[in-house]
């Protein structure tokens, strides 16, 4: 019998979990990590926060890899043009293919774009992202003492930004359509109080409005707002959320409506049934969680990458080898995400998905919402999320009781 | 067999995702800092203290044979 391959698309940390969990499960035939950028896997948080307060090297943001995926072959620099699941194959930009056995799809996301017109959408011209390492080493230059920065998009990313390049001593601006920062997924009581909190660090917020058009020819100079407010600007940075890198998914009947929808073993779903041999990790998986039993979601927390690639690689492997393959499968898994900010002196530590809650049942669980404290996002009776400022012994202790009220019955039953 | 658990103290912020992986081998104390309990854990943890390293959102675990 000639060796197995699988072939991940994807050199992020999901692709890297992946890798190694197929190992750590007895794979042993042929792992090829392809990755469009040219570093090997590394630690994104850091690059909104004490990245750009030092300076930045790989080496220092590189995951170790375990012994166990020594031999991974890594292609880094190469990108996926197409896939396809029927010949299992897939085509790199070069016009190579490559043929698989197993298909590991972990191509993350992208930073969006503003779609408006003004200099090219390039760090050299002024419009900064933050997603990958090249972006952190660009915008790093740019955040000098004295520069004016304008963000464009008040989330965590925005907002951890901002606080940094207060803390480096720049102007900032922060323009979101919403009416308070990170008010989305934290809800009215905590985005207002972390406004406040910004603010009193001198940051300058413009809500409610959007950004009608970037000044300036080939570097921008300024930013226009629909509230007819003109903002100078050394240089901005467009925070405003991410697109799912699912291009080279395209025609095979996937449902790519938000990054590629899977069953609760992380394999595509086709016409209604799971196809064998693919699974998906990371940002750009949309699936069922039981957790929450409600839907399918797709989630970008830190621990998403981790905790997806182990059941993937089991799910693959499994296969792979022909034994307890459906079982496996077929038996329910779940997780909890969680993330975290750092945002000048405060720590936010969340568990769950404050985004299920219903807006009018987020309370203040511990602590004072001025200073330290734990605010519970509950849907119906269920708990759905915890999120601390500071407090992180106490917000850890609500970790086991986050979930529907249905499944942590099960899990005490069980 | 035992094998070392190396943490970086100066990586270490605290967040405190070990414990819930490895709490035989990790804890926060009552100022919230972290304490490794067994520096020298048996082969029989290596799989807690693995994920214990994954999880890490500052990777600052590593294990030594």
């Amino acid at each position: 019998m000639t060796a197995q391959r699988v072939v991940v698309v994807g050199a992020g940390l999901g692709g890297l979990r992946s890798a190694e969990g197929l190992r750590a499960k007895g794979f042993e035939g042929e792992i090829i990590v392809i990755g469009n950028e040219p570093w090997a896997p590394y630690n994104r948080p850091p690059l909104s926060k004490e990245a750009l307060t030092s300076e930045i090297q790989h080496e220092k943001l590189a995951f170790r890899i375990r012994g166990n995926a020594s031999d991974v072959v890594w292609r880094l620099g190469e990108s996926v043009e197409s896939a396809d699941l029927d010949s299992r194959t897939v085509t790199l930009s070069d016009g190579t293919s490559l043929s698989y056995d197993g298909l590991v799809a972990a191509t993350g996301v992208s930073a969006r774009r503003l779609p408006i017109s003004g200099p090219p959408a390039l760090a050299s011209g002024g419009r900064h992202v933050i997603r990958n390492l090249d972006d952190a080493i660009a915008l790093r230059a740019a955040l000098v003492p004295g520069a004016h920065i304008v963000v464009l998009g008040a989330g965590f990313i925005g907002c951890e930004v901002a606080a940094t390049a207060r803390l480096l001593g720049c102007t900032v601006h922060c323009v979101a359509i919403d009416p308070h920062p990170m008010v989305r997924p934290l809800g009215y009581e905590l985005a207002i109080e972390l406004q406040h909190r910004h603010e009193a660090q001198g940051v300058v917020f413009h809500l409610g409005t959007g950004v009608t058009a970037f000044e300036g020819m080939g570097q921008v100079t300024g930013v226009l707002l629909s509230d007819g407010t003109h903002l100078r600007a050394d240089f901005v940075l467009e925070a405003l959320g991410s697109h799912c890198n699912v291009g080279w998914l395209e025609d095979q009947r996937l449902d790519l409506t938000d990054g590629v929808l899977t069953d609760n073993a992380l394999r595509p779903m086709r016409d209604g049934t799971a196809v064998d041999g693919v699974v998906v990790v990371g940002d750009i998986a949309r699936f069922p969680n039981p957790r929450f039993d409600e839907g399918a979601f797709r989630v970008e927390h830190w621990n998403v990458p981790t905790d997806t690639g182990r059941r993937a690689s089991a799910v693959l492997s499994a296969y792979l080898a022909g034994e307890s393959y459906d079982e496996l499968a077929q038996t329910q898994w779940s997780m909890l995400p969680s993330f975290w900010s750092d945002q000048y002196d405060i720590r936010m530590q969340s568990y769950g998905m404050t985004n299920l809650a219903d807006p009018d049942r987020i309370h203040l669980l511990e602590g004072d919402l001025h200073g330290e404290c734990v605010i519970g996002y509950h849907r119906g009776e269920d708990l759905v999320a915890v999120v601390g400022l500071g407090m992180l012994k106490v917000v850890n202790s609500y970790r086991d009781q986050v979930g529907s009220t249905s499944f942590l019955a099960s899990q005490t039953t069980a | 067999m035992t094998f070392k658990v190396i943490v970086d103290m100066n990586l270490c912020q605290d967040h405190g995702q070990c414990v819930f992986a490895a709490p035989e081998v990790f804890e926060l104390d009552d100022a919230g800092k972290l304490v490794v309990l067994l520096t020298e854990p048996d082969d029989s943890m290596r799989s807690s203290v693995e994920d214990a390293a994954d999880v890490c959102p500052v990777q600052a675990i590593s294990i030594q044979d």
